[in-house]
Parts: C-alpha cells; sequence; structure tokens
C-alpha cells in the first residue's frame, strides 16, 4: 500500500466516484429519513422538520411496542433454528470427502442465488391447509393410525379421530418456516468457512487427553468455531427482523412484523414522518447489534497483544 | 480417510448417519418447495391447484409468454439489471482498488460506509431512496419513455450491488503479486499502462464474478424496487408480487420457473468462473 499522495490524481480518480455515488444516492437519503423522522405532516403533500419527538414517541405505543416485541421474537426464533440446523449442516459439509464438498456447499449455496419472491411464493403454495406439506402430513397420519390398527391399537385413536390440518399461513409458526427457508444459506456458510480454517489437530489433542466425543465439541470445537457462529447468527438476524416479504405474504396480515407497518406508511397510510421514526429504529438496532461485535472483537485482540 | 468402508472417525461427521439424515432433511426442506413449483407448471389445472394433479401440459408457459404484462416486466428485469450490473461492477472495482493500493486518512471511514448498503435492512433502504426520489427531484419520472422509466431502479439497484462487487473484487486483488507491477515499470510501463496490461487481466475472474453477484442480486430485489417503481415499471418480482396477492395462477408458476432456470445457469457459470481462479496465484 503507497500513500495516497504519491499518486494523489489517479487516487482521486477511483475515490471520488464512489464517494460521490455513496453521498448522493445513500447517506443524502437517509439523511432525509432522518430529517423526516423529526417532522410533520402539514398537508397532503408537505412535510416539515419541526423537530418534534412525537414520532418517536408514538413507537412507545402499545401497540407498536407489541409489533417489535413480535419482530424481535420472531427474528431471535428463526436465528436459533438456523444456527441449530445450520451448524451440523456445515460440519457434514466441512467433513465431507474432497470431491463431494463443492456439490454439497452448491446445494446449500444455490437458493441463496434463487429469487427471494419466486422462493417465498414457492412456499406459499406448499403451506396451505390443502397445500403438499398437510397433504404429506396426511399422508404419514393415514399411515401412521393404520399401522397402529394393525398393532392392535386402533380403538384408542391415540392419533385423534382423523388428520387436523396444520394452519401455517396466518400464523407465527408459518412465518418463522418461512423465514428460516429464507435465512439458512446465509446461516451455513459463515458456520462452515470457520470450520474451514479449524486446525483439526485440536479435536484429536482433546480426544487423545481423554475428552469423550461430546465433550470436544462443546470444550474444543464449538468454542474455536465461536467467531463463525457469531458472524452467522448476526448475518441471520438482522435481514430476518427487518424482513418485509416472508411475514406478507406468509402472515397473511395476521404477523405483522416492523417492515410491514414501516411499508404501510409509506404506501397506504401516508405517515412518511413516522415511518420515518421505525426505519431508523430498525437501523439503529443493527448498529448496535454491529457495534457491538466490533467492541467484541477488539477486545478480544486487545487482550491478546 | 483411509478406506470408506471403516466405521466413522471422530471427526468424520459428514459419513455419521444421524447427521447425514440432518443435511438430507435440510436439503428437502429447501430444494422441496422449488421443486414442487416447478412439477406443477405443467399441470393441467386452471385454478393453479398446486395439490392435484391432472394432467402434464406447457399451456402455461404460452399463456405466460403472451401475458404482455408480465413479459414487459420479466423484460425491464433483464434491463435493470444488465446496465446496473455495468455500472455496479465499475463502481465496485474502483472501491476495491482504492482500498487495495491506497492509505489515506478516513480510510476506515470509507471502508465502512462502503460496507453499509450490505449491512443496512433492505426497507430503511428502499424508504430512504424513495423519500429522496420524491423530495429532490433528482429523480425520473415513471412516465419516461422506456428504458429511461427504469432509471430510479437502476439508480437504486446500482447503490445497493456495488459494495458486494466490491468485496468480492477485493478478495481477488490480494492475491495479486506487487512484483509483477514492479517488473512492468522497471521495464518501462506507465502507471496507466501498468493499470491497463497488468492489473486489470488480473482482476478480470473477481470482476466477473462480481458482476454476476451484482446480476442476480438486481434481478432477485423485491423490496428496494418495490419502493422506487411506479405502476409504469414493474420489474419481475414486483408484478409477481400484484399477481400473487389476487390469485395464484399457473402462468407465475411457469414464468417462475423459467427465471429459477436461469438463476442455476448464472450460478454454474459463476462456479465454474471461480475455480481456476486458485490456478497460477501464489
Amino acid at each position: 500500500m503507497e500513500p495516497w499522495r504519491r499518486s494523489a490524481a489517479a487516487f482521486t480518480a477511483f475515490c471520488g466516484p464512489t464517494i460521490l455515488w455513496l453521498s448522493v444516492f445513500f447517506l443524502i437519503p437517509l439523511g432525509i429519513v432522518w430529517l423526516y423522522s423529526f417532522g410533520e405532516n402539514v398537508s397532503l403533500t408537505q412535510i416539515e422538520t419541526t423537530w418534534t419527538l412525537k414520532n418517536y414517541a408514538r413507537i412507545l405505543d402499545e401497540e407498536i411496542l407489541v409489533l417489535l416485541w413480535r419482530s424481535l421474537w420472531l427474528a431471535l426464533i428463526s436465528t436459533a433454528i438456523c444456527l441449530l440446523v445450520g451448524y451440523p449442516v456445515a460440519l457434514v459439509i466441512a467433513t465431507s470427502q474432497p470431491r463431494w464438498k463443492p456439490w454439497l456447499l452448491l446445494i446449500v449455496i444455490l437458493p441463496f442465488w434463487t429469487n427471494l419472491l419466486i422462493r417465498t411464493y414457492a412456499l406459499l403454495n406448499i403451506l396451505g391447509t390443502k397445500g403438499r406439506l398437510n397433504e404429506s402430513l396426511k399422508w404419514l397420519w393415514v399411515q401412521a393410525d393404520g399401522a397402529l390398527d394393525w398393532a392392535g391399537l386402533g380403538d384408542l385413536a391415540l392419533l385423534g379421530d382423523r388428520f387436523v390440518p396444520f394452519k401455517f399461513l396466518g400464523t407465527e409458526a408459518g412465518v418463522v418456516i418461512g423465514l428460516v427457508y429464507v435465512a439458512l444459506p446465509f446461516t451455513v456458510l459463515p458456520i462452515y468457512s470457520s470450520l474451514e480454517r479449524l486446525d483439526k489437530s485440536y479435536l484429536e489433542a482433546s480426544l487423545d487427553l481423554g475428552a469423550g466425543q461430546l465433550r470436544t465439541f462443546f470444550k474444543v470445537l464449538l468454542p474455536l468455531t465461536m467467531a463463525g457462529v457469531v458472524t452467522a447468527a448476526i448475518i441471520t438476524f438482522i435481514p430476518t427482523l427487518g424482513s418485509f416479504l416472508t411475514p406478507d405474504l406468509l402472515g397473511r396480515g395476521q404477523v405483522d412484523m416492523i417492515a410491514n407497518v414501516i411499508e404501510r406508511q409509506f404506501k397506504k397510510g401516508d405517515d412518511w414522518p413516522f415511518g420515518s421514526a421505525l426505519s431508523l429504529m430498525l437501523l439503529y438496532v443493527t448498529f448496535i447489534i454491529l457495534a457491538l461485535r466490533s467492541i467484541n472483537d477488539m477486545r478480544k485482540s486487545g487482550g491478546r497483544a | 480417510m483411509s478406506s470408506t468402508k471403516s466405521k466413522p472417525g471422530p471427526f468424520q461427521y459428514a459419513r455419521k448417519p444421524m447427521m447425514r439424515f440432518v443435511f438430507l432433511i435440510t436439503s428437502v426442506f429447501l430444494y422441496a418447495p422449488i421443486v414442487v413449483l416447478i412439477i406443477f407448471s405443467f399441470n393441467d389445472s386452471k385454478r393453479g391447484g398446486n395439490v392435484i394433479w391432472k394432467g402434464f401440459t406447457t399451456k402455461y408457459y404460452g399463456k405466460a409468454w403472451e401475458n404482455d404484462a408480465l413479459m414487459e416486466a420479466f423484460v425491464n428485469s433483464f434491463a435493470i439489471a444488465i446496465v446496473s450490473t455495468v455500472f455496479a461492477t465499475v463502481l465496485g472495482a474502483m472501491t476495491a482498488v482504492t482500498l487495495w493500493r491506497w492509505r489515506f486518512p478516513f480510510k476506515p471511514v470509507y471502508e465502512g460506509t462502503v460496507a453499509l448498503p450490505i449491512v443496512v435492512p433492505e426497507i430503511c433502504m428502499g424508504v430512504a431512496l424513495a423519500v429522496f426520489f420524491s423530495t429532490t427531484g433528482i429523480s425520473i419520472p415513471g412516465t419516461a419513455p422506456w428504458p429511461l422509466n427504469l432509471g430510479n431502479i437502476i439508480l437504486a439497484h446500482i447503490t445497493f450491488s456495488f459494495p458486494f462487487a466490491a468485496m468480492v473484487i477485493r478478495t481477488r486483488l490480494q492475491s495479486f503479486n506487487p512484483e509483477m507491477a514492479e517488473a512492468a515499470r522497471d521495464l518501462g510501463a506507465t502507471e496507466f499502462q501498468v493499470f491497463r496490461d497488468v492489473l486489470i487481466p488480473h482482476m478480470v475472474p473477481g470482476l466477473i464474478a462480481g458482476a454476476l453477484l451484482a446480476f442476480t442480486l438486481s434481478l432477485d430485489d423485491f423490496v428496494i424496487t418495490f419502493f422506487t417503481s411506479g405502476p409504469n415499471n414493474v420489474t419481475f418480482p414486483v408484478k409477481v408480487y400484484s399477481m400473487v396477492r389476487f390469485s395464484v395462477t399457473p402462468e407465475i408458476n411457469a414464468a417462475s420457473t423459467i427465471l429459477v432456470l436461469i438463476t442455476v445457469v448464472i450460478t454454474a457459470l459463476a462456479m465454474r468462473l471461480q475455480r481456476p481462479d486458485t490456478s497460477g496465484d501464489p
């Protein structure tokens, strides 16, 4: 790396356009949203920044607090499920034979490249009360019921009288399924790359010194790949918290998350100032998470030095 | 790995039945919805039933083809993706070179700001750009002739995709051997010649990978496009979204299948291009 002064003209030519672009199409727009969040509707189309805190105060309304709580809760549950499923999946890929590795990796990456709307739409088709999933579950139920009959337990009706289809659409369960479906590839990849970097001899050492499989996993493998797990958690949690499409299509207006309410302020409600305040809330949560993470990183590297 | 028939070793998780089962179930979970979508795009049933198979037909592909609004959205999506990819790749390359080559004051600030569009929730960016276009007057009206009416969407797409391209290209630059540039300079090449004949050729795989990523991100985007598009300039995802709200039709299945196929081709290309990447480098 060289100091920029040595080739100031080239530096300006490379750096200038990107700074300009980011300022005009990213920083200024966010700045306007920030100003609007302190604004009031003075007429149908006019918003004046009066530095009122009214829009932020409205966040404390019970209705909005319930919404925020639900968004956090659904995002947390989804992230937890993604981590629980994503870790074993990453582990399988990382320890598979070299010949298989690219293909297993492709299985996880391909959905990430596939259109989000199509994926959500595909899921929507399956999750209905008469959708494929319920039909499959019904088939399983009939088989299981038949097996119980055969075993002479038919009269007890252990599985209920008949199959009751699950209601996924318009329920929190359905939205969580959707959120996990969308985010899972994001969870697997960081965990996978931390597993790839791992020095396997630590694991051998642990086993040689008499620790069991489980103990090795919790005391050696997991701590050594914790950085990857934390990255995976963040990279899953942030987009999930702000997701719009999944709760919109799968929640059917019954399971709104924060982005759905923001959208309504801009598209239908015409309460841009309140929508701006809500967007900034979401942005601040993102920043806080990232800041905590980098503080943590700094503390770690500081401790090592 | 001695022989494949032996008992799985302690860390050959990939060979444990339980772990394989988890992987299998996850794959089924990830792919089943899309597979069902593709199969039922050939279903001869009017109400788009995705449950009862009524016989094989390709007529909904024809219907999707004849649906002008849907086709227009499809074409729009590709026009936007192509134009924004070109700009995003150039801006991404500039960012990557800036970060890789120079030391300058406030570099961490610059680096952080470039990474911001990647981490900021989509909805915030969509809202910000919608507000920006409607208040500053720096915007192209949706009534302008095609393809100009896609201008706002293109600007938005460049903004969110070029930081991703920058990351990919920067990774590629890290494997550049500075001695190559020095050798060129010693042999009398000017700075510009070094850039054009030494650095750019080295960057090519990164540029292509970055461009492919920007292209898919653009094709894929719904939320930001939803906020920056008007009634006259919708993209494929936005069009499908409005169709899904009314009813599920087999045409959407058919058109979606085509887009999924295109995605698979692009992914295959990207994977192929990144493989020889490791050859010839230290």
